[in-house]
């Protein structure tokens, strides 16, 4: 019984053993191209990858996630052909060669419930480093402020930090959220949360708040209105080449950035998006 | 009642007859195996035990490198800290060079001490209710019941705390509503069946002699469970809390999803809170230099946490046998 058993699972191991490295190898030959890093870029390029595969059959683009970090360190390893990073290069990091491909708007959301409808930059540090707790202190119906921040080293925490916090630090009792879902989310639910996101994931759940009296918008980062705007770069280890040429070229040229546009995001070349 | 409680008894004992039955069996029909066929069995024999020599030694090996692996990528945070500057240290902002995890180990300890005062009682009185009152029909229903409990994936229960628990805290009790108090209740009830299942098989393996002597004693049954069961069962009672401790400090989807992951020291247990697990969870993905080094450390800390408790596990039952 048991010797039955035994060889049983010796000829399951034995047919595993030969078919795994047939599963692996099923593409022989077939060169594709691995995109990797910020989750904030990471559904931009994956409708990029689809729509390049589409009009470019035989091409391959693998996009995963992992962060912008993770996303630099592959690329410097070799592990991934193009980096993605919502952020800019911290030194050590110099030996990539950056391609800005969009950028994007952070924008500040609140509660559909939330009668506040702008903030000045000033009231938003206030906030975010702990001195203002209150709506009633920015205009607001006196009620706690639920702060909700991006965890420390995420692309979209860096650039608020640069951008808007400068020499403070966002305090130790905001929430902390790990992806801009996990932050609309909690907001969608909360109707005294104050969080911020890429604009070009904002939805109709949550409802962002004009800064300085500027609603966040591509028209009005694209008219430099709009002040919380950072960079959307691609990342390659000295010049591209092959794949990674044709696909950043895609991507900058008319077809991508009609794409991005239409998702929300400020083109770099506004003439090729308009062009078309 | 008291019939009840012989046919539970009864069950029991029949159980426990029929696992010594079937393993000794099995025993006597290998050993015949052996001699019947020969040499060939004898250098399979031999074979296997090599086989399993080298799988232990894997498992061994895994650990060791795990050790090596966390201890080694920890360690420039941890000379640069002095160790101290790390368990002791308030601020957290590793991309500002702070790396004070002191509100996550306070915060790993609150939210699993909050999930045993949650789990032990309820799970402890229903191991009590299966094992002693309940009529075999009922204790067969429940008991799987709870069984499948332990098979629902994490993230599930941290679903389910987001969607419901941490609204109804928000809009009952106040405060953000991702709280210690959201984390201790999920994972509460996420270690209830681990509790239950070893604390009931604790109760279980009581000798009926125990239960008839309490009664013969005029004891009733719930001076009985609380002057006599419980005190013999204690070794398995607490062997279940140590475990349902290591699964509550270890849980980390579901606390991600309910505890607010705030870097400080909470102040009432409707604060938000980070524990060191989802801290390491949170950044890992965005950690590079020594941030991520920073989460290494963490990761040792915890791991020399749960060393402790698993040697604390190993421990007691030693000493209560004494």
């Amino acid at each position: 019984m048991c010797l039955r058993c035994g060889r049983a699972l010796l000829a399951v191991l034995l047919v595993a053993v030969v078919l795994f490295p047939g599963v692996a190898c099923s593409r022989p030959g077939q060169a594709a191209l691995t995109l990797a890093g910020s989750t904030s870029i990471q559904p931009f390029a994956e409708l990029l990858a689809e729509n390049f595969m589409a009009s470019h059959p035989g091409r391959v683009v693998d996009v995963q996630g992992g962060g912008s970090s993770a996303g630099i360190q592959a690329t410097l390893d070799g592990a991934a052909g193009i980096g993605m990073s919502s952020r800019d290069l911290k030194p050590g990091e110099e030996g990539l060669l950056g391609h800005c491909i969009a950028y994007d708007a952070i924008a500040l959301i609140v509660n559909r419930q939330n009668p506040v409808t702008s903030l000045t930059l000033d009231q938003v540090r206030a906030i975010f480093s702990g001195q203002a707790r209150d709506w009633s202190e920015v205009g607001g119906p006196p009620h706690r402020i639920t702060v909700i921040s991006r965890e420390e080293g995420s692309g979209t925490r860096s650039a608020f930090d640069d951008m808007v916090m400068g020499e403070l630090e966002v305090t130790p009792r905001a929430l902390v959220q790990d992806s801009n879902g996990a932050i609309r989310e909690v907001v969608a639910g909360d109707p005294w949360a104050l969080g911020y996101m890429s604009l070009g994931l904002l939805d109709e759940r949550v409802r962002a708040l004009a800064l300085d009296g500027v609603a966040p918008s591509v028209a009005s980062a694209l008219k430099q209105e709009y002040r919380l705007v950072r960079p959307f770069l691609f990342l390659t280890r000295g010049a591209p080449a092959g794949l990674a040429r044709e696909f950043i070229d895609y991507v900058l040229g008319p077809e991508g950035q009609l794409l991005l546009a239409g998702e929300g995001l400020v083109p770099v070349n506004p003439s090729e998006a308009a062009g078309r | 009642m008291s019939g009840a409680r012989g046919a539970s008894g009864a069950r029991g004992a029949s159980g426990a007859r029929g696992a010594n039955g079937v393993r000794g069996a099995s025993g006597v029909r290998g050993a015949g195996g052996g001699r019947r066929g020969g040499r060939w069995l004898k250098l399979s024999d031999r074979a296997i035990e090599r086989l399993l020599m080298v799988v232990a030694f894997t498992s061994i090996t895994a650990l060791l490198l795990i050790t090596v692996f966390i201890f080694a990528g920890g360690l420039p945070v941890l000379v640069r800290t002095r160790v101290v500057g790390l368990v002791a240290g308030l601020r957290w902002a590793p991309t500002h060079g702070s790396f004070g995890i002191l509100p996550m180990l306070l915060g790993s300890l609150l939210v699993t001490g909050g999930a045993l005062a949650v789990g032990v009682p309820l799970s402890l009185l229903c191991a009590v209710f299966l094992s002693e009152v309940a009529p075999a029909r009922v204790a067969g229903l429940v008991k799987p019941a709870i069984e499948v409990l332990a098979g629902i994936p994490s993230v599930i229960y941290g679903f389910i705390g987001l969607i419901v628990l941490v609204p109804l805290i928000r809009t009952c009790l106040g405060g953000p509503g991702f709280s210690v108090l959201a984390a201790a209740v999920v994972l509460g009830v996420m270690i209830l069946p681990t509790l239950t299942s070893i604390s009931y098989d604790a109760l279980r393996a009581v000798p009926d002699a125990y239960r008839e002597g309490a009664a013969a004693l005029g004891a009733t049954r719930a001076q009985a469970i609380r002057m006599v069961l419980l005190p013999a069962a204690r070794r398995g009672i607490v062997v279940a809390m140590i475990l349902g401790l290591g699964r509550a400090l270890g849980e980390t989807m579901a606390v991600i999803m309910v505890a607010g992951n705030a870097t400080m020291i909470p102040s009432s247990l409707l604060d938000p809170v980070r524990t060191l697990t989802t801290n390491i969870a949170l950044e890992l993905g965005y950690a590079s230099g020594l941030h991520r080094d920073a989460l290494f450390a963490t990761g040792a800390v915890l791991f020399v946490m749960i060393m402790l408790l698993s040697l604390l596990a190993g421990f007691r039952p030693q000493r209560a046998r004494r």
